[in-house]
Formats: C-alpha cells, sequence, structure tokens
C-alpha cells in the first residue's frame, strides 16, 4: 500500500477537523473536531512507522525499527485523555456560568 | 484489487463519511456517535497496519473511555438541537474555504513530494506492533517519559478537580 493513500486519507480527516474548529460554535462539537485531528495525527504516524519498518527489516529481518513511532501514538493518546479531562472540566464550569456552551462568550476575555 | 485494498478502501470511506457526519449533525448526541464510527474504522486501519496494541488501546481510550465522558457531559448539560447557535452563512463559508485550501495545498504538496514516490506502507505483517515489542521498548527505552505521563495524570485529575469545584 503506498504511503500517499495514508498522508491523503489523514490530510482529509485532518482538514475536516479544521473546517469543524472553523464553522461550528458549540464548544464540545469544537472539542471532538480537535480529537478528530489528533487522530489524523496518530494514524499518519502509525503508517509512518510501518513504511521505515518494511524499509528496515528488508536489510535486517530482526531490525525494530518503528517502535518509536507507535510509542510516540501511545504517548500522544495519554495526552489526549489528560487533555479532554480539563477541557471538559472547563466546558461545564463555561456552562455553569453562562448557561451556555456558545464559545463567542468566550469574547469577553479580550478585554 | 486484493483483500486488503478493499479492505483498505471500505474503512477509508466509513472514516471520511462518519467525520463528515460529524460536522453536519445538529444534535450533539449524534456528533458524538458519529465520532465513535470515526475511532472504530481508524482503529481498523490500525489492525489492518498490524499495530494490534493501538488498536485496542484506541477503542479502550477512545470510543470507550473518552466519548462516555463527552456523551455525560453533553447529557449533564441537556443540550438539543435548538441549543446551538448558528455563524454567519459567511463565516461558514470562509471556514469551508480556508480548510478546502489547506487540503488542497497538502495534497499538492504530497503529490510533488520527491522523498514519497516509490515509499509503501508495510500492511498485514510486521510485529513492533505486537504488545510484547511495544512493552519491552516502553519499559526499558521509554520508562522515564512512562512515569512522567504518570505525573501529567495526577496533575490533570487536580486541575479537572478543582475546575470543576462549584465557586
Amino acid at each position: 500500500m503506498p504511503i500517499q493513500y495514508y498522508i491523503y486519507l489523514c490530510l482529509a480527516l485532518f482538514s475536516i477537523g479544521i473546517i469543524g474548529v472553523l464553522t461550528r460554535r458549540n464548544a464540545i462539537i469544537v472539542f471532538m473536531c480537535i480529537e478528530l485531528m489528533l487522530n489524523a495525527v496518530n494514524l499518519l504516524l502509525v503508517a509512518f512507522s510501518k513504511m521505515h519498518h518494511g524499509a528496515a527489516i528488508a536489510v535486517n529481518p530482526a531490525s525494530q525499527t518503528g517502535v518509536e513511532g507507535q510509542l510516540f501514538v501511545f504517548f500522544i493518546m495519554v495526552v489526549a485523555a489528560a487533555e479532554v479531562s480539563v477541557g471538559l472540566a472547563i466546558i461545564v464550569m463555561l456552562f455553569r456560568n453562562t448557561h451556555s456552551v456558545d464559545i463567542n462568550f468566550l469574547n469577553r476575555l479580550k478585554n | 484489487m486484493d483483500t486488503i485494498q478493499i479492505l483498505f478502501y471500505a474503512l477509508t470511506v466509513v472514516a471520511l463519511f462518519s467525520a463528515i457526519m460529524v460536522l453536519v449533525s445538529k444534535n450533539p448526541v449524534h456528533s458524538v456517535l458519529w465520532l465513535i464510527g470515526v475511532f472504530f474504522a481508524i482503529s481498523g486501519h490500525y489492525i489492518l497496519l498490524n499495530a494490534q496494541f493501538l488498536a485496542i488501546v484506541n477503542l479502550i481510550v477512545y470510543a470507550g473511555a473518552i466519548m462516555v465522558l463527552f456523551l455525560f457531559v453533553i447529557m449533564l448539560m441537556n443540550l438539543n438541537n435548538q441549543s446551538e447557535p448558528q455563524k454567519h452563512i459567511w463565516i461558514k463559508l470562509a471556514g469551508a474555504i480556508a480548510g478546502g485550501c489547506f487540503l488542497m495545498v497538502l495534497v499538492s504538496l504530497v503529490r510533488q513530494a520527491v522523498d514519497l514516490e516509490h515509499k509503501s506502507v508495510l500492511v498485514g505483517t510486521g510485529d513492533i506492533g505486537l504488545i510484547r515489542n511495544l512493552g519491552k521498548a516502553l519499559f526499558s527505552d521509554f520508562v522515564v517519559p512512562f512515569e512522567i505521563s504518570s505525573v501529567l495524570f495526577l496533575s490533570a485529575m487536580v486541575g479537572a478537580v478543582v475546575i470543576g469545584k462549584k465557586d
């Protein structure tokens, strides 16, 4: 499977996430689109890890090249889980203060 | 066209369709359910790449834990179709055009990239994605980041409790 196919898929998923962040006003949907972008990056990291692994075992069949990429994905998932817990707490606090999840209410941080 | 290619295209179509439905759904609960569909498709891609550990972790952490947290918060706030104020149509159009331009620039960049020609992904075989090899690397070379991530979780837990507390 050529690497370009995976890159195109991940770019499409990432762009859908960007369009979601730019066009929606519900804070929870914006947050979900950020999760979508993180997952697109994860998939691309795994694809590149397998690409380098395939190139390495052609030379040395016992090679472990590519483990770093998959562990990086694991750490991204760890950080994403921590980020979601804090972010949803912030959204709950926003909802408690304004009775809405409209992100335009955050304009008041401007002044 | 062999089985792996058919599976790749099927999972790609499912992932992209579900991702678009996340955007266009009016009801946030439906968006969450479509996003779970995206995560299942991405887990299918991981299995296709023989990254079995990440496939299971993706299902457990994302589709299992994080999406349940999202659903819990949405149902706590009792959001429905009418609760979201819509952006102006021109701003929506500008956002879609900006995202489309981003996609177009990067796709053309990848099409012209000389380094990526004749590179292919090892699909279906390769054993670096198995738990045995990842665990060995995680607990020998990456043991310090692993321990630091536990501190991160502790601070995130304290932060979520402090932020979510009344007053």
